[in-house]
């Protein structure tokens, strides 16, 4: 059924954390890596060694300018399916392929039942739905919900694939219909958003915006002096030093 | 938004069908057009082809033709769902109403209002499948219905007139359908051209600064995008045609398309056989080529909110 289910009190996504994102792109390969052999597998490539290469991919990392000067700020900004509370790619959908999980709010794609029509990724405004050409269906993000449910993991594996990689902490999963859920407190407490807000899809993924920029930089703890001033006050180094500056 | 050339005809095909089969079902049904058999199986013939030609040329772009059957299964919310209900439920009453005209010399009218209302509901449809996506502003607004309703009654009074003409030569209503067809002409070149007006003058609330939430940082622009070749959502969305193309395309479509032709049928209304048989039938070749143009230009010109995230600076 394409039409929406009532509104979970679960809202199962993620939070990205503009400030910290490094733009490593390490989230983005993960998620490529799981979900090639996972519930929407493949993701095909073409020409992948090519000069042309093209292929489906869930999470893309943009990088954005924003500001002039020494006030403005250079952004990495991951994108994958926000798993909208009211999502137009569910109900656009005419075969019942697409839709949205009342128990959790995950937006799937069945694809069985899908017949390729791309309706659904002209419907969403975030640009989250790649079709395959080669399988002729549409394909999108799944949450991972064969690693997030998967009682074969380790408990602590039992997140997205982009945010187990996420080498400096940027991605944050969990449930944001809960107001005292850790995701929904970094929400309140930074400011997050959700993206398009105009359009009424109700995004659940929240966005963190960069932390005001510092006029001067803090101190890091590190000496100021130059290291070759630097003598050791004490013991075997200080004899080293003294027998080396002879 | 990239034109696929099967959903170009589907729409074009379809829409002058259905309002070809409105109109032999209202002057048939009103005694303007005689229940003649030979334009029965003419007129509903060549109706039923256009509608069934759109509708096979709407499957080929599927990546699972051999599943369309499922498209019939979400009509409470999808249009595209209830654009396959209506079209062919519409070939219901159509047909029936064929039957009469072409065996019995006869027609109905309660089959005859059914027709209508549904030729019109599954052109609607079509029409509310692009004016409901709001990631396209220029789809999603008050102009595309009327837009769609009015370039299918063009070609569907063209096509009138001529088939009457090469059926039913010195058929004394012929009038009446020349001045349909000259008005619906007009009509469809007023709508588009207030369309065009409207997307030239109007922009989508979303922009690069609404897409990212850095706007409050200071202007958006995109630094690097995430891949170095097109990607699915290049190729389908973010095709652009140029505007100097786009001006040069338009005059085409509204010139070939329904200045020249509602000339030519009201030439052809001053004289008789052949002579406007040829006049009429340069008028629907006219048309036919103006709104391919048209249909093309609706895809070509449209703008997704996805390109906001490569480097695009308004949707
Ligand atoms: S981000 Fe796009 S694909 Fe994901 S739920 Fe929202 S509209 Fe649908
Ligand atoms: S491409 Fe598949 S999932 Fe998307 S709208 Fe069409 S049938 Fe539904």
């Amino acid at each position: 059924m394409t039409a929406l289910p009532a509104a979970s009190p679960k809202k199962l996504g993620l939070v990205i954390d503009l400030d910290i994102c490094v733009g490593c792109h390490a989230c983005a390969v993960n998620c490529k890596e799981w979900n090639s052999g996972g519930h929407a597998a493949p993701l095909t490539d073409f020409d992948a060694y090519g000069a042309k290469p093209d292929g489906v991919w869930f999470n893309r990392i943009h990088t954005f300018e924003a500001g002039e000067g020494a006030a403005g700020r250079t952004v990495h900004f991951p994108k994958s399916c926000m798993h909208c509370e009211t999502p137009a790619c569910v109900t656009v959908c005419p075969t019942g392929a697409s839709f949205k999980r009342a128990a959790d709010g995950i937006v799937l794609v069945d694809e069985d039942k899908c017949i390729g029509c791309k309706l659904c990724s002209w419907a969403c405004p975030y640009g989250a739905r790649e079709f395959d050409s080669q399988e002729g269906v549409m394909k999108k993000c799944t949450l991972c919900i064969d690693r997030i449910y998967n009682e074969t993991l380790d408990e602590r594996d039992r997140v997205p694939a982009c945010v187990a990689a996420c080498p400096v902490g940027a991605r944050h999963f969990g449930d944001l219909g809960d107001e005292d859920s850790p995701v929904s407190q970094l929400v309140a407490e930074r400011g997050g958003y959700g993206l398009m807000p105009e359009l009424g899809y109700t995004p659940v993924n929240q966005y963190l915006p960069p932390r005001p920029s510092q006029a001067r930089a803090g101190c890091t703890g590190a000496t100021a002096l130059p290291v070759d001033d630097v003598t050791p006050a004490r013991g075997f180094l200080r004899w080293v030093d003294r027998l080396l500056s002879r | 938004m990239h034109p696929a050339y099967s959903v170009i005809f589907f729409t074009s095909a379809s829409g002058g069908g259905y309002l070809l089969l409105a109109l032999l079902a209202l002057f048939g049904a009103l005694g303007i057009l005689p229940t003649d058999p030979v334009l029965g199986v003419v007129g509903f013939g060549v109706g039923f082809v256009a509608v069934t030609a759109g509708l096979l040329a709407s499957t080929f772009h599927l990546g699972h033709p051999e599943r369309a059957w499922r498209a019939f299964s979400q009509w409470r919310s999808s249009w595209l769902s209830r654009e396959g209900v209506l079209s062919l439920a519409t070939f219901v009453p159509a047909g029936l109403l064929a039957i009469l005209w072409v065996f019995f010399g006869r027609t109905s009218m309660p089959l005859a209002i059914l027709t209508i209302l549904l030729a019109l509901a599954t052109v609607s449809a079509t029409a509310m499948i692009y004016a409901s996506l709001k990631p396209v502003q220029r789809w999603a607004n008050g102009y595309v219905l009327p837009n769609y309703l009015l370039l299918g009654l063009a070609s569907g009074a063209t096509w009138l007139a001529l088939i009457t003409a090469i059926v039913l030569p010195a058929f004394y209503a012929t009038i009446v359908l020349d001045w349909t067809a000259i008005i619906a002409l007009g009509l469809a070149a007023l709508g588009k051209v207030a369309y065009w007006r409207f997307i030239d003058r109007s922009r989508s609330a979303s922009t690069p600064e609404s897409a990212t939430g850095l706007g409050a940082i200071g202007k958006v622009r995109l630094f690097a995008a995430p891949h170095t070749e097109e990607n699915y959502l290049l190729k389908e969305m973010g095709y652009q045609v140029a505007r100097k193309h786009a001006l040069k395309l338009r005059l085409i479509a509204l010139a070939l398309g329904f200045t020249v032709p509602a000339i030519l049928v009201f030439l052809a209304m001053l004289v008789s056989g052949w002579a406007a048989v040829a006049l009429l039938a340069l008028a629907t070749i006219g048309n036919a080529i103006g709104t391919l143009t048209e249909r093309w230009l609706f895809f070509a010109e449209a703008r997704h909110t996805v390109t906001l995230y490569y480097g695009s600076e308004a949707a």
